[in-house]
């Protein structure tokens, strides 16, 4: 690959976000929403033709004779040497789930950039839009091509900052921006874990480079020398904190909480963002550093334990939400959790690693249906103007394309084959079964309980009730064709993508390997889901009052799930009332008493000794000689008597 | 006698040629012609900047017997001298052809290029003598450019102060040096440092010549308690000059102060001068910002913030180590792209509206937004607020510094760390005067000549870029370790 292909991949949204923010209020908005498009287009087909060559090149730089895919360098560019050992690197690294997310990104970035010409049309900030959206792509793009964790947190903070410019991008909205605020804080939580866990992992190993790494795990651990620390290892440790980072961005409990609010960015923002891309960078995290977690089976299981308990959380809480972009918000943590889960139960004595292959292949089939659900869902906000399902129904006849395009996605999510999602999750499951059939029968559980609020979903706006319309004003229609083309697009995506022989391309130690059904897993699988499916159909059909029933019959646990479990509040309780009273309020006494009043003393010093020498500036040109004279004799004398005399 | 050893100094060359194109064409040329003169001056001096990046420049060379030296690291320093006399023509060329400089701007421009070939040859001298010829032409020619003003009161008081420090300072200068051949009987920088060696520490002569070079030297760089001139002097000059003043004599006395201290007096740096530079830096810096506190009016304050920049610039001469001499560089880089950037709004508001009062400044932000946010990251850049270039020249300075190892340096660099505090609370004064202080009657917006935008659009790009483009600060420290 040469490397001006690979500059130009981040240099062009680079240069799309500069142009649109310095000079976007000098264009008009179908300039800057066409130029961020075209943009975004060329940087598509440079990924393309990067991941094709990566992969189906043949090349001897990117796959060996023995069929083993290479990592390659592309460049790698000393950008700040603080000192000898803190050098921080920007470059290119080009692998197989590098490539993947290149294709991933660029691809849903570009469909967002087309649906927004339609979506945010005459919105006031438009440039400003499309603005961050190339910021976003840029920083997103950075992160999965980085050589080294540095540089993955530099873009892990970049795609946080404009993560959060994006979600509060309405900002005369007061919700937006509360929870564009919480997003932010919430994840610059985690990343402290973050970035705590670089710390021990470069201090033990002295390196922060990916390939040196992984390539020799056994050394990360020998480096280590065993070292241990209440009670795990210290690599334990390092692992689980950079993990944290990856929970705090993939939204896993505890650390979830700011997903469903973040839906208060506009639609396609939720689609590129919250659904498809940067949600899932904390499974990228881990799945770039796997051959060193693998060192440490601790670590593994705590991520297939916070996966697990995230998934069956979140599935539920799903089940009970109104606003259908919170439900499809809790649909993608349940979904993340699915590929956190399958990177856990991996292992490479299991079955050649199949989890991980399986988690990096729900991955890629996800970020397609969930941009088409979530770009679906927002041509519906579009057309009725509320987030509520109670506002919708019946409205297949209206909107046949978003119809038929949004059953497909939800026939994907539930793992009916042979959409793309029953592939993918088919995998997941075999790796689940094959470490222990606890985890294969939790996340199975799971995937019915995914079939069922899909579908819920889908027959309570499409079919249900009918609303009146007509009183409304005016009745809905399709979108213009720049909201439906990359909806059919993506549709068509999410029905063959499946069939992409993915075990060939992605595995853990990149070696080629085939993909083949486990027929009975499968088998189970598709049953749970087509009666789940069933039930839905039952129960959401037709306007009836069996759901309101059933909600009855189990009326605590609806209510916990109707408020996500209370979590939320749970945090109110502890940062307002424990930690503002018991640590806050007496850490502000301090500050502002002890401190300020230490620092007030210095000022007021400061101030004084200044008055007092301030005589030395007279004016008089006499003084300022003999002051020269002087200090300099002062000077000489003193060292003469250090030096010679004493 | 070989005439050939000219060539060894090409770039004195090119200077003596582009000074004597503009005194021609301000000499000769018809009057309707002399108002391109500014323009003229900078495109000649512009293409001998570019000429100096020419690699054929950077070899090792010495001349007249080895008096004259050039070198990679040499060329370098001078390019970046030149940058900042090229941004200092640049934001001049408004203020050169105001109605009352308009007579006397050729003058202006012959006297600036003289000095600079006077820091030239103090740069490459290895010899006392041709040092002293370089120090004395840095130095006289300066004092009429501070008298510029012919009609501003301040400007001759300024005038007259500054001669009158600097002929004080060059003979303290004259007699360490004096001292110094007495002991060793030459000048030159290879042999006296031998004869120093022999010497050792415990010479009271030589503690005394060295006392009496580094007094002239601190001169030139204000360190205290040779600085009492700076601030009438920064504040009586008219901007420009106060800006050429501040920003290039000092970067090039800094580099030859290094140079000297570590080729000749190097034998005797840890138990003599290393003890002296400290007291010397402390004093600077610590009283610097001391009064920089107080100073209401710009260019005073100015000249103090300058005082203290150069006691942490000190810290790479302390350091004594390529290394150091690389952050150095490196510092007076970053140092002329910021406080240039500061004089020339400075130097804008003035030519438009005669205010130099930081209480004008209140309420800048509304009236005149793009040339307060100039103003916002020349602060920033001093005060040592990342990710702008002078929190990454601070801080390799700082790593330098501590590279020497010794614990006295340690609580050196912690004493110039805490003293970055106060200087960043006078600097965020600025800041704050302009973008929050209310002002019933701020400074009118007004339009800044294309000269002017342009000196500032270049100061802008450097503060932004010399940091995070990492390559500026490892080609210096690459030539600097290859010397």
């Amino acid at each position: 690959m040469d490397q001006i292909t690979s500059v130009l991949i981040l240099a062009l949204p680079l240069c799309m976000f500069l142009l649109l923010g310095v000079f976007g209020n000098k264009m008009s908005h179908k300039m800057a929403g066409i130029l961020g498009t075209l943009g975004m287009g060329v940087t598509l087909i440079l990924a393309y033709s990067t991941a094709f060559t990566y992969f189906f090149s043949g090349s001897e730089l990117f796959i060996d004779a023995a069929g083993n895919r290479l990592q390659s360098v592309v460049f790698d560019h000393t950008w700040l040497a603080f000192t000898d050992n803190l050098v921080i690197k920007l470059g290119f690294l080009l692998d197989p789930i590098s490539a993947m997310m290149l294709v991933v990104i660029t691809t849903i970035s570009f469909m967002v950039h087309l649906y927004s010409l339609g979506y945010m049309h005459g919105e006031t900030g438009f440039q400003r839009y499309y603005a961050f959206l190339s910021l976003f792509s840029f920083s997103m793009l950075g992160l999965v091509v980085a050589t080294n964790i540095f540089q993955m947190y530099i873009f892990w903070e970049l795609v946080g900052a404009s993560s959060y410019l994006l979600i509060g991008f309405y900002y005369t909205k007061p919700s937006a921006v509360s929870a564009s605020k919480k997003a932010f804080i919430v994840t610059r939580f985690a990343d402290l874990g973050f970035l705590v866990g670089i710390l021990i992992l470069s201090f033990y190993t002295n390196t922060f480079d990916f390939v040196s790494m992984t390539s020799n795990p056994q050394n990360v651990l020998a480096s280590t020398g065993g070292a241990m620390f209440m009670g795990g290892s210290v690599l334990t440790w390092a692992l689980v904190l950079i993990f944290m980072g990856g929970m705090g961005k993939s939204a896993m409990m505890p650390l979830h909480i700011w997903l469903p609010d973040a839906m208060e960015g506009p639609t396609p923002v939720s689609a590129l963002i919250h659904a498809a891309t940067m949600v899932v960078a904390g499974v990228f995290l881990v799945a770039r550093m796997f051959p060193v977690y693998l060192m440490e089976v601790t670590a593994l299981e705590i991520v297939t334990w916070v996966g697990a308990l995230t998934a069956l959380y979140a599935a539920i809480v799903a089940c009970t939400q109104v606003d259908i972009k919170r439900v499809l918000a809790f649909s993608t943590i349940s979904q993340i959790a699915f590929m956190m889960v399958a990177l856990g139960v991996a292992r490479d004595t299991i079955h050649e690693g199949v989890g991980y292959m399986a988690s990096m292949f729900h991955l890629f089939t996800h970020a397609m249906f969930k941009a088409l659900l979530f770009l679906g869902a927002g041509a519906l906000i579009h057309a009725v103007h509320s987030n509520d399902y109670t506002s919708m129904g019946g409205l297949r006849k209206y909107m046949p394309i978003t119809h038929i395009t949004f059953l497909i996605g939800c026939l994907a999510i539930a793992g009916i084959p042979p959409f793309a999602g029953f592939f993918s999750k088919d995998e997941i499951l075999v790796a689940a079964f094959e470490n222990s059939p606890l985890w294969g029968i939790w996340m199975t559980a799971v995937a019915g309980l995914t079939a069922f609020y899909m579908f819920r979903l889908y027959y309570r706006i499409f079919w249900w009730n009918e609303p009146d319309y007509e009183h409304h004003g005016h009745v809905p229609h399709d979108a213009p064709w720049t909201m439906t083309l990359p909806l059919i697009i993506l549709a068509a995506v999410s029905c063959v993508a499946g069939f992409i022989p993915f075990g060939e391309l992605v595995s853990w130690n990149r070696e080629a390997y085939h993909i083949h059904l486990n027929i009975p897993v499968a088998a189970t699988s598709v049953i749970v889901a087509v009666c789940a499916i069933a039930l839905a159909t039952v129960m959401y059909r037709k306007e009836n009052s069996l759901p309101d029933k059933v909600a009855n019959s189990v009326k605590g646990l609806w209510t916990a799930a109707y408020n996500r479990f209370y979590f939320d509040e749970l945090y109110l309780f502890i940062t307002h009332k424990i930690i503002f009273n018991l640590v806050s309020r007496p850490i502000a006494w301090f500050d502002r008493h002890i401190i300020d009043g230490s620092m007030d003393m210095f000022a007021t010093l400061a101030h004084k000794a200044s008055g007092a020498i301030k005589g030395l500036q007279s004016g008089n040109i006499q003084s300022y000689v003999l002051i020269y004279l002087m200090g300099a004799l002062l000077i000489g004398v003193v060292t003469v008597v250090c030096v010679v005399i004493l | 006698m070989d005439y050939s050893q000219f060539l060894a100094m090409k770039q004195e060359i090119g200077l003596l040629v582009v000074f004597l194109l503009v005194f021609l064409y301000d000499t000769f040329m018809p009057k309707k012609a002399q108002n391109s003169l500014s323009a003229i001056t900078c495109i000649f001096f512009g293409l001998f900047t570019l000429a100096g990046f020419c690699p054929c420049l950077s070899y090792d060379a010495n001349a007249f017997s080895g008096m004259y030296e050039t070198s990679a690291v040499i060329v370098a320093i001078k390019n970046i001298l030149n940058v900042g006399v090229l941004i200092v023509l640049i934001q001049s060329i408004k203020w050169a052809n105001s109605e009352s400089q308009i007579m006397r701007r050729g003058e202006f421009y012959e006297l600036l290029l003289v000095t600079l070939f006077g820091m030239y040859l103090m740069i490459s001298a290895r010899h006392f003598l041709l040092f002293v010829i370089g120090l004395e032409a840095a130095s006289l020619p300066l004092a009429a450019m501070v008298a510029f003003d012919k009609k501003q009161y301040e400007s001759h008081e300024a005038a007259v102060k500054y001669i009158l420090t600097a002929v004080f300072s060059s003979a303290i200068f004259l007699m360490g040096l004096s001292f110094v051949y007495g002991l060793a009987g030459t000048l030159y920088f290879d042999q006296l440092a031998f004869a120093v060696a022999i010497e050792g520490s415990k010479s009271v002569m030589l503690i005394i010549a060295l006392i009496f070079v580094i007094a002239g030297i601190g001169f030139k760089l204000s360190l205290v308690p040779f600085h009492l001139w700076t601030a009438d002097v920064y504040q009586g000059a008219p901007t420009s000059v106060t800006a050429y003043l501040s920003v290039i004599s000092k970067g090039a006395a800094a580099f030859a102060f290094f140079v000297v201290m570590a080729q000749v007096f190097g034998a005797v740096y840890s138990q003599v001068w290393e003890w002296m530079l400290y007291a010397l830096i402390v004093l600077t810096i610590t009283i610097g910002n001391l009064f920089a506190l107080r100073q209401r009016n710009m260019k005073r304050f100015l000249a103090f913030s300058s005082i203290s920049q150069a006691g942490y610039i000190m810290l790479g001469v302390i350091a004594n180590t390529t290394g150091g001499l690389g952050s150095l560089m490196y510092y007076i880089l970053v140092y002329i792209f910021s406080n240039l950037a500061a004089f020339g709004v400075v130097a804008a508001i003035e030519n438009a509206t005669g205010k130099v009062s930081m209480d004008d400044y209140n309420g800048l932000y509304k009236t005149n937004p793009r040339l307060s946010f100039a103003m916002m990251l020349a602060m920033f850049s001093l005060a040592g607020i990342p990710p702008f270039a002078g929190f990454f020249s601070k801080f390799f300075i700082f790593t330098s510094a501590i590279e020497q190892g010794s614990i006295a340096i340690y609580v050196l660099v912690l004493i110039a760390l805490i003293n970055t505090i106060p200087s960043l609370y006078y600097y965020l004064l600025v800041v704050k005067a302009m973008f929050i202080n209310e002002n019933e009657t701020p400074i009118a917006t007004f339009k800044s000549s294309v000269s002017e935008r342009l000196g500032l659009w270049i100061c802008v790009a450097g503060i932004i870029l010399l940091g995070i483009v990492s390559c500026f600060y490892s080609s210096l420290l690459e030539l600097t370790n290859a010397m």
